[in-house]
């Protein structure tokens, strides 16, 4: 019933109410609690850098937004016709099984490609003003899980152009799988991004690490091709899930795709590894747990680095 | 309230004699550490400003202003201490306040006011005035890179100063832009003195600093040497950058630096009055000498220079082979800039000297020297009456210092005073 008249303790910046402005202290470095409430402080410039992220990447094309879905577009026609027809590796759908683990990898591999070259990209604003460096790999991370969702309409496309009935029973693990995915694309984003500063072919290394690395990952393959020769050797399949992105994809081909078996006319091979969601889960919290460490790494290397920045640059 | 709090903040930069910022240099080097040197661009400076103070930064090229400055609007760290501002910072930094040279004008904007934490919609309000005070309504939509430097430093002055700073951190900028802008500009500073925001201020201008600032800070590599009002604190520079130039003379080095050859310009560093005249020029013929040149402060006792007002007298000691009747004494008096402020001789003050022999001590004397701020440089030459003879000529070495306490800026010391004459209170009056 009552109107309460007092003001907000701490307004948002931009509204600071007049008499009593926060103070900031510039020193040698941060913890990782001031890095995160910094960040926080300044989410409305992390969306809009994300929103600068997209639209310097589309200024001056007619398609804009489009071209964001005709890369995976063309991924799923190219290896539909490579993979299903000329080679027949016998894989039903195999579109949607392709996109269900590409477009994890795609967020994962562009964005660090972006977030590389990130602040020296943007030297001319390091330069001159002072925001929390950390969103620039951020804006990074950002802009590429809005371009994640636009691929994902090319897969639900897809699956009405292929008739393909999901399981809506496992779909809900991709929300945990896009949460670790997301944190450690971070991780990595904000560690490369300064390591760029010092090191520039950082840029071109990182291009053939992901060029292996995504080979390494179960996304044109199955899964069960690998622990199957790994089984061979008396090895456990869990060994292929040294490898973090491993267990995103299976999370997103399981929650997606969910076919587990070649059908009995093709030998009846197991795509993805038969078992219960927690499996999945378990998985994904070791990586969960994994990225968050690293996280917290690149964050301390990230203050220890930026002090020299606006030198290096 | 200090609303700008430096504690023992010291910046250190280390130099790496063969940079190496590939992998592979790295890798080749590696074991093999580099030369490094650490250099100190700031070194354990404290001090205060308080709220709504304006505080210029004075010091040669390379004294740390522009890293203290950076430091203060968080663009750098500090290697120690720390530094505390109140209140939001807005900073302009050399050309350009921060812009992406792919978004337009209206973008940039708006990106800018997001990095000094602005609202979206606090943007959309202030952004008429904005564009307004940066001229470029009809620019507002190109992509910045194809803006003049003029335009970048309008758009970015426009920007930093409308986005309601309580700091706000200039460095060097009004030196861009033509002079009506700039007078917008030092308008546009008046009137965010009298809004009572705290201001940080670089420029090379003594005089710019003089009429904005309450007090000055004066670096020399790093160290402060000085913080006071702004006449003190530019005579600290001035005697700082003469060291400077004079340490660099005696090693034998030429001196490079901008800023010294501007201000001290030809003035060849002798403070004091009795210091060795340099070698005289070829055309002499030496049949009367200047043996010693002198200035006297007879009002400054302590002082090695003078306040606007005071006299000054310029002895010239001189020495004939013989009695010589065809002569003329000259003196120009020029300033830092090179400018003939004022020259006269013997024929004009006596109507001319009869003759000089053997040894003797000519007097220029003024009553009042009314010049502000300057090291100003006196020539002296004695000649024949048509000039067709020179004897002998100081064109440099011999200087006299000026500085300004109060806060007139200009030249010249005219007097002025003030009367005010309200109408309406004589009517009232009767």
């Amino acid at each position: 019933m009552a109107t309460t008249t007092n003001a907000p303790a701490s307004a948002p910046p931009g509204q600071r109410p007049a008499g009593t402005p926060a103070a900031t202290v510039n020193k040698p470095r941060r913890s990782v609690l001031e890095h995160v409430r910094l960040v926080i402080s300044y989410r409305e410039l992390l969306v809009g850098m994300v929103r600068k992220e997209l639209k310097v990447k589309y200024k001056n094309s007619a398609l804009g937004f489009v071209w964001s879905m005709l890369n995976p577009a063309m991924y799923l026609v190219v290896f539909y016709v490579v993979f299903q027809i000329v080679l027949a590796n016998g894989i039903p759908y195999f579109p949607i099984f392709l996109l269900s683990g590409l477009l994890a990898w795609n967020l994962f591999s562009v964005t660090l490609g972006a977030a590389t070259g990130s602040i020296v990209g943007n030297a001319s604003l390091v330069n001159k003003v002072y925001f929390p460096r950390e969103i620039l790999p951020l804006a990074a991370v950002g802009a590429n899980l809005v371009h994640f969702f636009l691929q994902g309409i090319v897969l639900v496309l897809g699956m009405i152009v292929f008739r393909f009935d999901v399981e809506l029973r496992y779909l809900w693990l991709a929300v945990p799988a896009l949460l670790v995915l997301l944190v450690l694309t971070a991780a990595v984003a904000i560690f490369l991004a300064c390591a760029n500063v010092y090191a520039r072919d950082t840029q071109h290394l990182l291009e053939l690490a992901l060029l292996a690395w995504f080979w390494m990952t179960p996304i044109v393959y199955p899964f069960g091709l690998v622990a199957d020769s790994l089984a061979n050797q008396g090895l456990s399949g869990t060994v292929a899930l040294v490898n973090p992105m491993t267990s995103i994809v299976l999370a997103f081909q399981r929650a997606f795709y969910g076919i587990l078996f070649l059908p009995a006319d093709k030998g009846g091979a197991a795509i993805l590894p038969d078992e219960s969601p927690l499996w999945f889960l378990r998985n994904l919290a070791v990586v969960g747990v994994i990225s968050l460490v690293l996280l917290v790494l690149a964050v301390r290397l990230f203050d220890r680095l930026e002090a020299n920045f606006a030198e290096e640059l | 309230m200090a609303a700008i709090e430096l504690h023992q903040v010291s910046k250190r930069f280390r130099v790496n004699h063969q940079r190496h910022s590939d992998l592979k240099g790295r890798v080749l080097n590696l074991g093999r550490r580099a030369p490094r040197e650490d250099f100190w661009a700031l070194q354990e400076l404290s001090f205060e400003v308080a709220d709504g103070e304006t505080v210029g930064l004075l010091g040669h090229n390379g004294s740390g202003k522009s890293t203290l400055l950076k430091c203060v609007a968080g663009i750098m760290q500090p290697s120690t201490g720390y530094i505390k501002t109140v209140g939001r910072t807005a900073s302009l930094l050399e050309l350009g306040a921060g812009f992406h040279p792919e978004l337009t004008g209206r973008e940039n904007v708006f990106m800018n006011g997001q990095i000094l934490g602005l609202k979206n919609r606090d943007i959309e309000r202030r952004f008429d005035e904005i564009v307004a005070f940066a001229e470029l309504e009809q620019f507002i939509d190109q992509q910045v890179k194809h803006y003049s430097s003029g335009m970048y430093v309008r758009l970015g002055f426009a920007v930093a100063t409308n986005v309601d700073p309580d700091v706000l951190l200039i460095d060097e900028v009004l030196a861009v832009g033509d002079e009506a802008f700039q007078r917008k500009c030092l308008e546009r500073i008046r009137r965010f003195q009298r809004e009572g925001r705290t201001m940080m201020f670089v420029s090379h201008s003594p005089e710019l600093v003089r009429q904005i600032c309450d007090r000055a800070v004066v670096l020399d590599h790093g160290e402060m040497i000085g913080i006071g009002p702004p006449g003190e604190s530019i005579r600290t520079f001035r005697e700082s950058l003469m060291r400077g130039t004079r340490a660099r003379q005696l090693h034998g080095e030429d001196v490079v630096d901008d800023q010294a050859d501007q201000l001290v310009a030809s003035e060849v560093p002798a403070l004091d009055p009795d210091a060795a005249p340099p070698p005289a020029i070829d055309l002499a013929s030496f049949e009367v000498r200047i043996t010693r040149v002198r200035m006297d402060y007879p009002l400054a006792d302590e002082r090695d220079f003078l306040v606007p007002g005071d006299p000054l007298r310029i002895k010239v000691g001189y020495h004939a082979v013989r009695r010589i009747d065809d002569v003329v004494f000259s003196l120009n008096v020029v300033n830092g800039d090179g400018l003939l402020v004022y020259g006269v001789n013997t024929d004009h003050l006596l109507g001319g000297l009869e003759y000089v022999e053997g040894d003797g001590t000519l007097e220029f004397s003024f009553d009042r020297i009314p010049l502000l701020d300057g090291i100003y440089t006196v020539s002296i030459g004695i000649h024949s009456h048509d000039v067709s003879t020179i004897y002998d000529h100081h064109s440099a070495g011999h200087t006299f210092q000026v500085t300004n306490p109060g806060i007139a800026a200009g030249m010249v010391a005219l007097d002025a005073s003030v009367t005010i004459d309200h109408a309406s209170d004589r009517q009232v009056a009767g």
